[in-house]
C-alpha cells in the first residue's frame, strides 16, 4: 500500500505541476514574446506582408504560384504553393524523381542541359520564396517579350533584386520572386491581360 | 565566394559561438542544480504543487515522480488534442484518436514525431497550451535525470539523488526559459511570425489566391530547438519560411539545438569536482558530431555536382552546406527539426542522418539525455577497457560492478531492440509496407528511419512514409514511450546504486577517464557497438542504394 500511496501522491503533484507550468510556459511566455513583437518587430511578427497599393498581395517570405509569361516564376512546388499545406515531394534520387524532373522541364520550357538546378527541383517547404539569380536571368527574355519591355531594363531589374549571401558568407545568392514581380508590375502593366 | 568557403565559414562561426557560450552556460547549470536557495517564484510554484523542495528522494521515488509527471502529461495533452474541436480557436483542426495518442506521447517523450500536418492537425490552442508547454518540460525531465545520475557519481555513501520537482522547476525556469525568451526574440526580429491572426486568404498579383498563415510561432520555434524537441508549427518544419526565414535564423536555430547538450559536459565536470572529466565527454561528443557533419556534408556536396544540384527538398536561401549542417546536428541531438527533406537526400547523406541517430544520440544528444547516454557509454568503455588490461572497472571512484554493468547494458540495448524488431515486422507486414513511398533499399531506409527516429526520441522523418495509420501510430508511440522511459528508469536505478557506494580515492591501478586516450576509446566503443548492431540492416538499406 505504501507504494501505491507514493504513486498517487507523486502523480497528483505531477498534475498540479503540469497546470502551474502550463500557465507559465503556455500563456505568459508566448504572451511576453508577442508583446515584444508588437513593440519591436510588428512587420516581422505579422508575417512580412507586402502590398501593392493598399492591397496585401502576399508575404515576401512565402513563395507564390505565378501563371503566365509576363511574370517571373518560382521553383517547382510539391503543393503548388498552397499556403495551408507545406512540404516537399520527398522523392529520393531515382526513376520517380527523374520522371518528375522531366515534367518540370516541359512545364518551364527550359533546356535541361543548361537549366539552373533550382528550376528543376522542388523545395522542402513547397513555399520557397526565392530563386537563384541564374534562374531569374534565364527568364528575362521571356518576361521582357511578354511585356514589350526592353531586355536590358528587365535584366537591370533582376540585378537590382539579386541579394548576395548575408554578411557575404551566410546562405546563398538569391532573388525574392514576389518582390521582383512587384517591381516589374510597377514598371509596366502586362501587355497580355 | 564559393559554396565551400561559405559553408566552412558558417561551420566556423557556429563552433566559435558554441565554444564561447558553453563555458558560462555550463557553469550556470552547475550552479542552478546545486543552489541551496529557491527563487521566490519557485517557492510559489512548490506551494501550488504542494511539494517540499527541501526533502530529497531515493532513486525509486525520483523515478515514480518522473513517470507520474510524464503520464499525467500524456493524458492532459491527449485530452486537449481530442477535445480541440469543441474548445476555442478550433479553426477546423482535427486529429484521429490514434494520431492524437501518438502526438501526445511524442511531445512528452521529447521526440516530436509528427504524424499530422501542423497546419490542419492542431489548433492554435493545442500548439500553445499543449505543445509549447511540453517543449519546455520534456527537456527539463531529461536534464533532471542527467543531473540525478551525476549526483550518483559525485556523492559518496548516500541514499538520495535529489528532488525531481526541484530539478524540473529549476531546469525549466532558470535554464530553458531565459534562453528561450532571447532565442524567440532574435528569431522574431529575423522574420519568424508571432501573431494571433487566423490564416487569411490574399489575392496575388497574378490574380490567384493564397492562404497566409498566422500563429504564435516564434515562441514555439525557439524552445523547439533549444529543448531539442523538433516538432514543427507547420508541416514543413524549419524548412517553412515562417519558421526559418533566412540564413541567419538558420544558424541561430542550429546553435540553439546544440548549445545545452554541448554545455552539459562542463556542468558534469564541475559537479563531480574534476573539470577534466567534462573535457573528455565533450571531446567524445564533439568528435562524433564533427565526423557526422563531415560525412553528411561530403555526401550532399558530392551529389550536388549533378544537374539537380542536390536541391530537391532544399531551400534556395540555405543551399547544400547549411542544409547538411542542420541535418547532421538535428539527428545527433534528438531534435528532429528539419530545414530540408531528408528523404530527398543522396543515399549516403540520408543514410548518414540515420546512422547519426543510431549512434544513440550522444553527439551531443538531447537535453540531458545526451549526457546520461554518454555516461552510460563511458561506463561501458571503463568496463571493456578494465577487462582488457585487468584493472577494476571504476568511474570517478565508483566501481562498475555486476549490478551497474547490467543496468548499463540493458539501458543501451533498449533502442536497438526496438528499432530492429519493429523495422523487421514492418518489412513483412503489409500494414507497413503499403505505406512506403519508395520500394527496394530506399523503402527499407524509410521504415528503419521511422522506428530509429521514434526509439531514439528524435522525431525527424523520411517524410514520404505515410505514418498516419493506426498500426504505425500505435507502434511508433510504443517505441517512443519505451525508448524514453525504460532507459530513464534504468539510469535512475544506476544512480541509486552508484550513490550508495563510497567514492574510492584513485590509486596506481585506476584507469584515468580524463585523458585523450580514454576519449579515443570512448569514441571507438560508441562506433563499434553501433556498427555491430546495425551494420547488416544498414548494408541492405542506404549502402545497397548507394552502390546500385
Amino acid at each position: 500500500m505504501r507504494h501505491v500511496d507514493n504513486v498517487i501522491k507523486q502523480s497528483l503533484a505531477g498534475l498540479r505541476a503540469m497546470l502551474v507550468l502550463t500557465v507559465l510556459f503556455g500563456v505568459l511566455y508566448p504572451a511576453a514574446v508577442w508583446g515584444v513583437g508588437q513593440v519591436a518587430g510588428r512587420d516581422q511578427a505579422a508575417g512580412s506582408l507586402v502590398s501593392s497599393g493598399t492591397r496585401v498581395v502576399g508575404s515576401s517570405l512565402i513563395g507564390q504560384q505565378w501563371q503566365g509569361d509576363e511574370w517571373f516564376h518560382g521553383r517547382p512546388s510539391a503543393s503548388d504553393y498552397a499556403g495551408d499545406t507545406s512540404g516537399g515531394t520527398n522523392l529520393g534520387p531515382g526513376a520517380d524523381l527523374e520522371a518528375e524532373v522531366a515534367k518540370r522541364v516541359g512545364a518551364a520550357g527550359l533546356d535541361p542541359s543548361t537549366a539552373p538546378a533550382d528550376a528543376l527541383t522542388a523545395s522542402g517547404s513547397g513555399l520557397d520564396p526565392h530563386i537563384t539569380p541564374a534562374y531569374a536571368v534565364a527568364q528575362v527574355e521571356r518576361v521582357a517579350a511578354a511585356r514589350g519591355l526592353d531586355v536590358t531594363r528587365v535584366r537591370a531589374l533582376v540585378e537590382e533584386h539579386s541579394q548576395d549571401r548575408i554578411a557575404g558568407f551566410l546562405g546563398q545568392p538569391r532573388v525574392d520572386v514576389l518582390e521582383l514581380n512587384l517591381a516589374l508590375a510597377r514598371l509596366s502593366a502586362p501587355s497580355a491581360g | 565566394m564559393s559554396d565551400t568557403v561559405s559553408g566552412l565559414l558558417t561551420i566556423a562561426v557556429l563552433v566559435a559561438a558554441l565554444a564561447a557560450v558553453h563555458v558560462p552556460l555550463g557553469s550556470w547549470m552547475a550552479r542552478v542544480f546545486t543552489d541551496t536557495r529557491d527563487w521566490r517564484v519557485e517557492r510559489l510554484v512548490y506551494r501550488l504543487c504542494r511539494v517540499d523542495p527541501a526533502s530529497e528522494q531515493r532513486w525509486s521515488t525520483y523515478a515514480v515522480a518522473v513517470l507520474g509527471f510524464s503520464v499525467v502529461g500524456v493524458v492532459l495533452l491527449f485530452a486537449l488534442i481530442a477535445l480541440q474541436g469543441v474548445l476555442p480557436f478550433a479553426r477546423g483542426a482535427s486529429m484521429n484518436l490514434d494520431t492524437a495518442l501518438n502526438t501526445a506521447v511524442s511531445f512528452v517523450t521529447n521526440t516530436n514525431w509528427q504524424s499530422y500536418a501542423g497546419e490542419s492537425g492542431t489548433s492554435p490552442l493545442v500548439q500553445t497550451l499543449g505543445l509549447t508547454v511540453q517543449n519546455f518540460v520534456s527537456p527539463a525531465v531529461g536534464l533532471a535525470v542527467a543531473v540525478a545520475l551525476v549526483r550518483g557519481l559525485a556523492r559518496s555513501s548516500g541514499a538520495e539523488i535529489g528532488n525531481f520537482w526541484v530539478d524540473l522547476v529549476r531546469g525549466s525556469l532558470r535554464v530553458l526559459l531565459p534562453l528561450a525568451v532571447v532565442g524567440a526574440v532574435v528569431l522574431l526580429l529575423g522574420g519568424v511570425i508571432q501573431n494571433l491572426t487566423a490564416p487569411t486568404e490574399v489575392t496575388t498579383l497574378s490574380g490567384g489566391s493564397q492562404v497566409v498563415q498566422g500563429g504564435l510561432v516564434a515562441s514555439q520555434e525557439a524552445i523547439k530547438e533549444l529543448g531539442t524537441n523538433g516538432g514543427g508549427y507547420f508541416n514543413a518544419n524549419s524548412a517553412h519560411p515562417f519558421e526559418n526565414p533566412n540564413a541567419i535564423t538558420n544558424l541561430v536555430e542550429i546553435f540553439l539545438l546544440l548549445v545545452i547538450p554541448f554545455s552539459l559536459p562542463r556542468t558534469y565536470g564541475i559537479l563531480v569536482g574534476d573539470r577534466r572529466q567534462g573535457w573528455a565527454v565533450l571531446g567524445f561528443m564533439a568528435t562524433l558530431w564533427g565526423l557526422m557533419v563531415a560525412a553528411v556534408t561530403w555526401a550532399e556536396v558530392s551529389a550536388a555536382s549533378g544537374p539537380l544540384g542536390g536541391l530537391e527538398g532544399k531551400e534556395v536561401r540555405f543551399g547544400v552546406w547549411p542544409s547538411a549542417l542542420f541535418a547532421a546536428s538535428t539527428t545527433g541531438t534528438s531534435t528532429g527539426a528539419v530545414n530540408s527533406m531528408h528523404e530527398s537526400y543522396s543515399p549516403l547523406g540520408g543514410g548518414g542522418a540515420l546512422v547519426h541517430m543510431l549512434l544513440g544520440e550522444v553527439s551531443p544528444g538531447g537535453v540531458g539525455s545526451g549526457l546520461y547516454g554518454a555516461l552510460l557509454l563511458a561506463m561501458l568503455t571503463v568496463f571493456i577497457s578494465g577487462l582488457m588490461v585487468g584493472r577494476t572497472p571504476e568511474l570517478l571512484g565508483k566501481q562498475i560492478g555486476r549490478r551497474e554493468i547490467t543496468l548499463v547494458a540493458l539501458a543501451l540495448l533498449v533502442m536497438p531492440a526496438l528499432v530492429l524488431v519493429f523495422t523487421g515486422i514492418g518489412m513483412v507486414a503489409p500494414l507497413v509496407s503499403s505505406q512506403m513511398l519508395a520500394s527496394g533499399p530506399h523503402g527499407l531506409t524509410e521504415v528503419m528511419y521511422a522506428y530509429a527516429s521514434a526509439a531514439n526520441n528524435n522525431g525527424s522523418a523520411f517524410a514520404g512514409f505515410s505514418a498516419d495509420t493506426p498500426y504505425t501510430n500505435l507502434t511508433l508511440a510504443l517505441c517512443m514511450f519505451l525508448g524514453r522511459f525504460v532507459p530513464i528508469v534504468l539510469v535512475l536505478a544506476l544512480a541509486g546504486s552508484l550513490v550508495a557506494q563510497r567514492r574510492r580515492p584513485a590509486n596506481a591501478g585506476t584507469l584515468p577517464t580524463h585523458t585523450p586516450t580514454f576519449a579515443g576509446l570512448f569514441v571507438g566503443v560508441a562506433i563499434i557497438v553501433t556498427g555491430l548492431t546495425f551494420f547488416p540492416a544498414l548494408a541492405l538499406g542506404p549502402l545497397a542504394e548507394a552502390l546500385s
